[in-house]
């Protein structure tokens, strides 16, 4: 076990390139992060300041153009089931059923047949889709979609979780269920979580910390500790002043884009 | 306390069941689409009765001709000639070729379709000699398949063979090559890498463009049997058109014609049937 000081990610100086038809593409530039275990960290910021890059270098996706980025002080350098990437579009396999789905995982990593099937049924029932455990991805609605990607994820055992923009897709009130679950579950285990969002109100709803981003090239901003006391309240005072705060940030980027 | 996650995406009650599969006909509606599909054939045969019936000199057989000839070819006891009582030999001596030669195909194409789909180097060294070959039509290889196999089966067999090829390749590669990279990044987070994630992923991911290519070759495996069986084979059903065409037996001709038709439909309704049971998962085929 890694002594308790050590960060569970740990990103210094990251940056990434990309060509482009001959045109380089900086979409992200000396980026620093230290998460520690068990915090739930929102990335936020306008369109294009790569934060959807930032998430897939940490999966193992994409490799860094400059820097370093660590999991438990070892350098990350492919996709690992120790970080489970839930996607805005589910990314769930079409020919499987729930349960194969969220048994995925397990069965690909050697796990013996009796022990995947109870893990499947424990997470099957975690998430609530007990009656459609039979069901194929095309028959469930987007909320369950997304249901199944987080129960795959934490099937097999991922110690951090990366969500992008994983609830964007959703109507209002899946997405606050969603929400709500999402911290009772983050709460009840240890589970690291750098979560993707354009709410201003969902980061500051479910983050212990708020990374924002910015623009051209894309890079980290600001760290802001979100301390309000939980369950929170989108209505109380301090959660609007913090509104009022990040709204500012972000849209002092915009006006430097635009100008 | 529920569960985190828990039950609420569920409709009421958390009870219901799985929605039903899309795409059944409704009861009562059977009936009717099988009087639908049956108004051109009866048309075209009322047509077809009063041009030819009770006409001496017609060169075209009247339909009561050709039932009478299908029930001797198949049964005997009519005319009594070389014909009589023959079909099931035809029908299985072409249901053999058929499926063998689509056995092969498949044999062939799908293990190829899946490399070039997914190996840069193979794609690089096969795909373009493949590209040339595949608008030659399976007519034109008759003459070469014949120096090559022989007069007889094994030049059928052949010709069935490049016939199902092409179709069942070309669907595989694209099957193969239109899988969504993100199946390909979810499975590796999950911790199924490399060529693990060629069964695990590409070959089901691709299945319904495969079964598309399946139906198609096996389409055109009964298309071509007509040619693979002019090769000089003594049976067949190509062979029994053949032998009547010169012998001016057109109602036997019309016999085996419809023998292909019905062989043919059966065996594309098989494979779709077997389509349905394994790709029950697909919106677009169960
Ligand atoms: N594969 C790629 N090839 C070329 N450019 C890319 C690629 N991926 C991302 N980019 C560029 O990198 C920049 C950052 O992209 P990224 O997707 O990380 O932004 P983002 O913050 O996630 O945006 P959004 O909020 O719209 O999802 C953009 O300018 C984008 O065009
Ligand atoms: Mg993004």
């Amino acid at each position: 076990m890694a002594e308790p000081t050590l960060p569970i990610l740990s990103l210094s100086h990251v940056g990434k390139s990309y060509d482009a038809g001959g045109r380089r593409i900086e979409a992200l530039r000396g980026a620093n992060l230290d998460v520690a275990r068990g915090e739930f960290v929102c990335l936020i910021g306008a369109s294009g300041c790569g934060k959807s890059t930032l998430l897939r270098i940490v999966a193992g996706f994409e490799a860094a153009t400059t820097g370093q980025a660590l999991m438990w002080g070892k350098p990350i350098s492919a996709p690992d089931p120790s970080r489970g990437m839930v996607f805005q579009d589910y990314g769930l396999f079409p020919w499987l059923t729930v349960r194969g789905n969220i048994g995925f995982g397990p069965a690909s990593r050697g796990r013996p047949a009796g022990e995947v099937r109870d893990t499947v049924d424990r997470f099957v029932e975690l998430v609530g889709l007990k009656s459609f455990a039979d069901a194929y991805p095309h028959q469930l609605s987007g909320g369950m979609k997304q249901r199944v990607a987080i129960a795959r994820v934490l099937a097999n055992d991922a110690e951090v979780v990366l969500m992008d923009e994983p609830f964007g897709a959703l109507d209002a009130m899946t997405r606050e269920r969603l929400q709500d679950e999402l911290l009772e579950l983050w709460e009840r285990t240890r589970l690291t979580v750098l979560f993707v969002t354009h709410s201003i109100e969902e980061a500051i709803f479910l983050s212990s910390r708020c990374v924002v981003m910015s623009p051209g090239p894309g890079r980290i901003d600001r760290d802001i500790p979100i301390e309000l006391a939980r369950p929170r309240d989108v209505s109380a005072s301090d959660f609007n002043e913090l509104r009022r705060e990040l709204s500012g940030m972000l849209h002092s980027h915009h006006g430097r884009l635009a100008a | 306390m529920s569960a985190a996650l828990s039950d609420t995406a569920a409709p009421a009650g958390g009870e219901a069941a799985p929605p039903a599969q899309a795409g059944g006909t409704s009861p009562g509606s059977g009936l009717l689409q099988v009087a639908l599909a049956l108004v051109l054939p009866v048309a075209i045969l009322v047509a077809w009765h009063l041009a030819t019936e009770g006409r001496t000199y017609s060169l075209i057989p009247s339909p009561s001709a050709v039932a009478v000839a299908l029930y001797d070819l198949a049964f005997g006891g009519i005319n009594d000639d070389a014909f009589s009582a023959s079909l099931l030999t035809h029908v299985l001596a072409s249901v053999g070729r058929v499926y063998g030669g689509f056995a092969l195909a498949v044999l062939a194409a799908l293990p190829i379709g899946l490399l070039i789909g997914r190996v840069p180097l193979v794609r690089q060294m096969l795909d373009p000699m493949l590209q040339i070959l595949r608008p030659i039509p399976v007519t034109a290889w008759l003459p070469l398949a014949m120096i090559m196999f022989g007069i007889g089966p094994r030049s059928a067999f052949f010709l069935v063979f490049l016939g199902a090829f092409y179709p069942v390749l070309i669907n595989t590669v694209f099957g193969v090559r239109s899988v969504e990279p993100r199946l390909f990044e979810a499975a590796s987070m999950l911790g199924c890498r490399g060529s693990a994630q060629f069964v695990k992923v590409v070959l089901p991911a691709a299945m319904p463009a495969i079964f598309t290519g399946l139906r198609l070759g096996l389409g055109f495996a009964w298309v071509v049997i007509v040619i693979g069986e002019m090769t000089g084979v003594p049976t067949g059903l190509g062979a029994l058109i053949m032998e009547a065409r010169q012998l001016s037996r057109t109602e036997i001709v019309i016999c085996g014609m419809i023998a292909i038709g019905v062989a043919g439909f059966i065996s594309d309704r098989l494979v779709t049937l077997l389509g349905r049971r394994l790709l029950a998962w697909s919106p677009n085929h169960g």
